[in-house]
């Protein structure tokens, strides 16, 4: 427990000071881990311009109010878009959840140990699950209900700009991982919460986080893709890929585009393609080996299946969703098949599935049962992979991406493959559906303004690297090498931070990446050495 | 007095039965919502085990779906009679979390037996003097679980009010109607301990009572502790349903239809129409990407790309 002072639930709503500060002494300890530095001060221009009034960093560009106007024109704006979030017509994809979880959390605090954050900042009250909830919730009482009595009845609050400011950012203070909706007895969920708060700075104020918004989605539905690839420079890239991997690997393929009536229409999430080509070229490999039918689309946002709407915005959402499906229909093929990203696969496969109409519906699934039928070669359907364990005779663990996991159930198949492939795999505790997230989901992976990475790292990503360190336990040391499969480009890339941040290679030799990379490094038709421990995997 | 008892329990009985089906009927009115379902989703058979799914199966569409009614039920009942989550995730709460509502369970029972025995007197089934089996059963078992349910209940009531107002943690979120509610209870509690301790040992009176309601017949209530008992149980069960205790009934909503409502969209008109309904729904959120160019449904503001000025999947954007 730390010995910051104990919020209440109003001072959000008071003066212009920072609500609470994350001490260095107050985070949850690393095993045989150093301490973190102190954080570094937020830039003079963004503090004299955006309402950075929350904590030691700032996601969320609200513009800071210099007119009692301003404020007074901040708060009416949330509060309208307040009133939209409970109106079923505005609101109709999260009007059940959102409204059952106002109406029925009795308050009991179950949730607060299940959040990594809340656990990783020494219980700081301001991360608590349910703190922005009730100030959330007192909000909706007084002044969307407009309950009498309701400061008594409910606890008091106030609707002041700080208020909003503090509210907006404390939705960006959660990786939306859902694991305190887990153990919540009555069913209610605090992360969704967030997300809709998300959605009312987004919908109605037009205020973003600008990774997620103008260089996320809006990139995507413009160029094609966040990373800003068009379809040209994407097929440029795929072909450098190609010939990289071919050289690398011995084994000789090339990545098919736009192929009509093919079965599979692949979407790998374009940030692989730039940061981690490995990856997409062990598909090229695995697909090609298993003689699959498969092709990748040069559609507009069809060679990314990134979908950021998910983390904030229903419109964007939906707009990317069907373009996702809009590139199948046109080829004709028979399914779409996710690569190694896990909002991708929640969003198009299950949160899509009641937006697409009727005519838009294609059926969509992950690579991960793909890819364990295909090692296992199920039903004598692919063709027949040779594959020498022995290869990756080095100590695995594997992350599990909680869009994955807690959010799809899909839990076995990628077991099914270490088992086979890696001898010395090991489990993090917990693990499955209860794992902890990566610390970068929701965003936070590809955000590095302020102090948003070091917030990743001292406290988001806390509870990750205890996670990771542990199941190395016994082979702690830069001696042995040390591999963490991470099959999601959000939590690789916070991953790849986290190692780096650290200095887990040089102290612990210790490397990540995707699955389709130990599968390819365990592949008898390909050269030994896929997987290199060098500083390039940084 | 006696009559205005007698009418505020049919009053009671009244709000109770319209605020659970006015809660329910909202609920099922609601749109229809994305799918947000959380794993382990409990009908998913030898899969919840692990918290795994049927999208495991490549090609899941073209499989059987297989719903396992008895792991549903399974994880019903541990979560229902036994607080399974508490227990997992807050076990300090569920020590005094567990009695209440455990407490709250044998008092139903209670009740329903009362009205059980009623039933049985008003057709003729004698419980006083030479009494056959099935009258010695029913009062032979309401006079265990009362006095239990009561106090095991109170117990509960007691150690949840000290709760909030001893753990800091739990005061910060606790609010007046918190504390009422819990008071409420137990004094309801104790009203009853002391009904059956002085006045009514056997419940015989209520069982009286109670058939008196049910035959519309308001005789005089025999004693004053049965009859503050009654008007207190009258007005309780009255007020749960209208505050946030009515989770005891749209718990069944926030799992059945949130939390594992993973029902794929695979041939099924009815999910196809209530898509076509909420797509025509007006769209009114006021940031430009949202709104431009007079689009006014969700399905035409889905369709434009606001970053290309066009309709989505047009000839110009491929």
């Amino acid at each position: 427990m730390n010995n910051r002072k104990k919020l209440s639930i109003n001072d959000v709503s008071r003066g212009d000071d920072l609500l609470s500060s994350v001490e260095i002494e107050d985070l949850m300890p690393l095993p045989d881990m150093p301490e973190e530095q102190e954080w570094k001060p937020i830039g003079e221009s963004t503090l004299e311009n955006y309402a950075c009034i929350l904590d030691n960093t700032a996601i969320l560009p609200i513009p800071r109010p210099k007119t009692t106007e301003e404020e007074g024109e901040l708060v009416r704006k949330f509060l309208t878009g307040m009133e939209k979030l409970f109106q079923k017509e505005n609101n109709w994809t999260f009007y059940s959840q959102l409204v059952t979880t106002m109406d029925h959390c009795v308050k009991c605090n179950t949730c607060s140990a299940s959040c990594h954050i809340y656990e990783a900042s020494g219980e700081n009250e301001m991360y608590r699950p349910t703190f922005r909830t009730e100030v959330f919730r007192r909000l909706y009482r007084k002044y969307v209900k407009k309950e009498a009595l309701s400061d008594w009845r409910n606890g008091p609050i106030d609707l002041t700009w700080q208020t909003v400011a503090r509210l907006g950012e404390m939705a960006y203070r959660c990786n939306l991982c859902r694991r305190c909706a887990q153990a919540c007895p009555i069913g209610a969920d605090n992360a969704l919460v967030a997300r809709e708060i998300r959605k009312i700075f987004s919908q109605e104020l037009n205020i973003t986080a600008p990774e997620l918004h103008e260089k996320g989605s809006m990139l995507q539905l413009k160029t094609g893709s966040s990373t800003n690839m068009n379809s040209l420079v994407v097929k440029d890239n795929m072909e450098f890929i190609d010939e990289d991997i071919n050289e690398l690997s011995g084994f000789n393929y090339e990545t098919p585009w736009d192929v009509e009536g093919a079965d599979i229409l692949l979407i790998h999430n374009a940030g692989e393609i730039l940061s981690w080509p490995d990856n997409v070229g062990a598909f090229g490999i695995i697909f090609e080996a298993a003689g699959l039918s498969w092709t990748l689309s040069s559609d507009l946002a069809a060679y990314d299946s990134i979908n950021y709407g998910v983390f904030y915005d229903d419109v964007q959402f939906a707009r990317t969703a069907l373009l996702h499906a809009h590139a199948a229909k046109k080829l004709g093929v028979k399914k779409i098949v996710l690569g190694e990203c896990g909002h991708a696969h929640k969003a198009l496969t299950v949160i899509a599935d009641r937006v697409l109409p009727e005519g838009m519906k294609i059926p969509r699934e992950s690579c991960f049962p793909l890819l364990r039928d295909i090692v296992f070669n199920k039903d004598g359907k692919y063709n027949n992979i040779q594959f020498d364990p022995s290869r990756n005779d080095f100590p695995v663990t594997v992350h599990d991406p909680c869009n994955l996991t807690r959010l799809m159930g899909i839990i076995k198949p990628q077991r099914e493959v270490l088992h086979k492939l890696c001898p010395q795999f090991r489990e993090m505790t917990p693990h499955g559906a209860n794992n902890y997230c990566c610390g970068g989901g929701s965003g936070f992976a590809i955000m590095g303004r302020n102090n948003i990475p070091d917030w990743r790292m001292k406290v988001s990503g806390r509870k990750k690297i205890e996670q990771i360190l542990n199941a190395f336990s016994d082979c702690r040391g830069p001696e042995t090498p040390k591999y963490v499969c991470a099959p999601c480009s959000n939590c690789k890339g916070q991953i790849r931070d986290m190692i780096e941040h650290h200095n887990l290679l040089e102290r612990e030799n210790m490397i990540y990446a995707g699955l389709v990379e130990l599968i390819v490094n365990a592949m008898v038709d390909v050269n030994p050495g896929f997987i290199k421990w060098e500083d390039d995997m940084m | 007095m006696s009559m205005l008892v007698y009418l505020l329990v049919y009053a009671a009985l009244l709000v109770f039965a319209a605020a659970v089906i006015i809660r329910f009927v909202s609920y099922l009115r609601n749109p229809i919502h994305v799918r947000w379902e959380l794993y382990p989703v409990a009908h998913e058979g030898a899969k919840a085990a692990y918290g795994g799914s049927f999208m495991e199966e490549v090609e899941w569409w073209n499989k059987p779906r297989e719903v396992s009614k008895l792991t549903k039920a399974k994880a019903m009942a541990a979560e229902i009679l036994l607080l399974k989550a508490v227990w997992e995730h807050n076990r300090s709460l569920w020590f005094v979390s567990f009695p209440f509502h455990f407490g709250l369970y044998m008092i139903a029972g209670f009740l329903a037996l009362i009205v059980l025995g009623a039933i049985t007197g008003l057709s003729g089934v004698p419980f006083t003097g030479e009494i056959g089996p099935l009258a010695a059963f029913i009062s032979g078992l309401t006079a265990v679980l009362g006095p239990v349910g009561l106090v095991l209940c109170l117990v509960g009531a007691t150690g949840l009010l000290l709760r909030r107002v001893m753990d800091g943690d739990l005061r910060t979120y606790s609010a007046v109607s918190h504390y009422f509610n819990l008071v409420f209870f137990i004094v309801w509690l104790i009203l009853g301990l002391l009904l059956w301790w002085t006045a009514d040992p056997t419940f015989a009176q209520l069982r009286g009572l109670v058939a008196n309601l049910i035959s519309f017949n308001p005789e005089a209530i025999p004693s004053g502790l049965l009859t503050a008992w009654i008007a207190v149980s009258a007005v309780l069960m009255a007020y749960i349903p209208l505050t946030h205790m009515s989770h005891f009934f749209m718990k069944y909503f926030l799992y059945h239809d949130i939390r594992w409502g993973d029902e794929p969209n695979v041939n099924s008109p009815e999910t196809d129409a209530k898509i076509a309904t909420v797509l025509n729904y007006p769209v009114t959120w006021a940031a430009p990407h949202v709104l431009s160019e007079g689009r006014k449904t969700w399905a035409e503001v889905a369709t434009w790309n606001p970053a290309r000025q066009s309709e989505l999947g047009s000839e110009e954007e491929a």
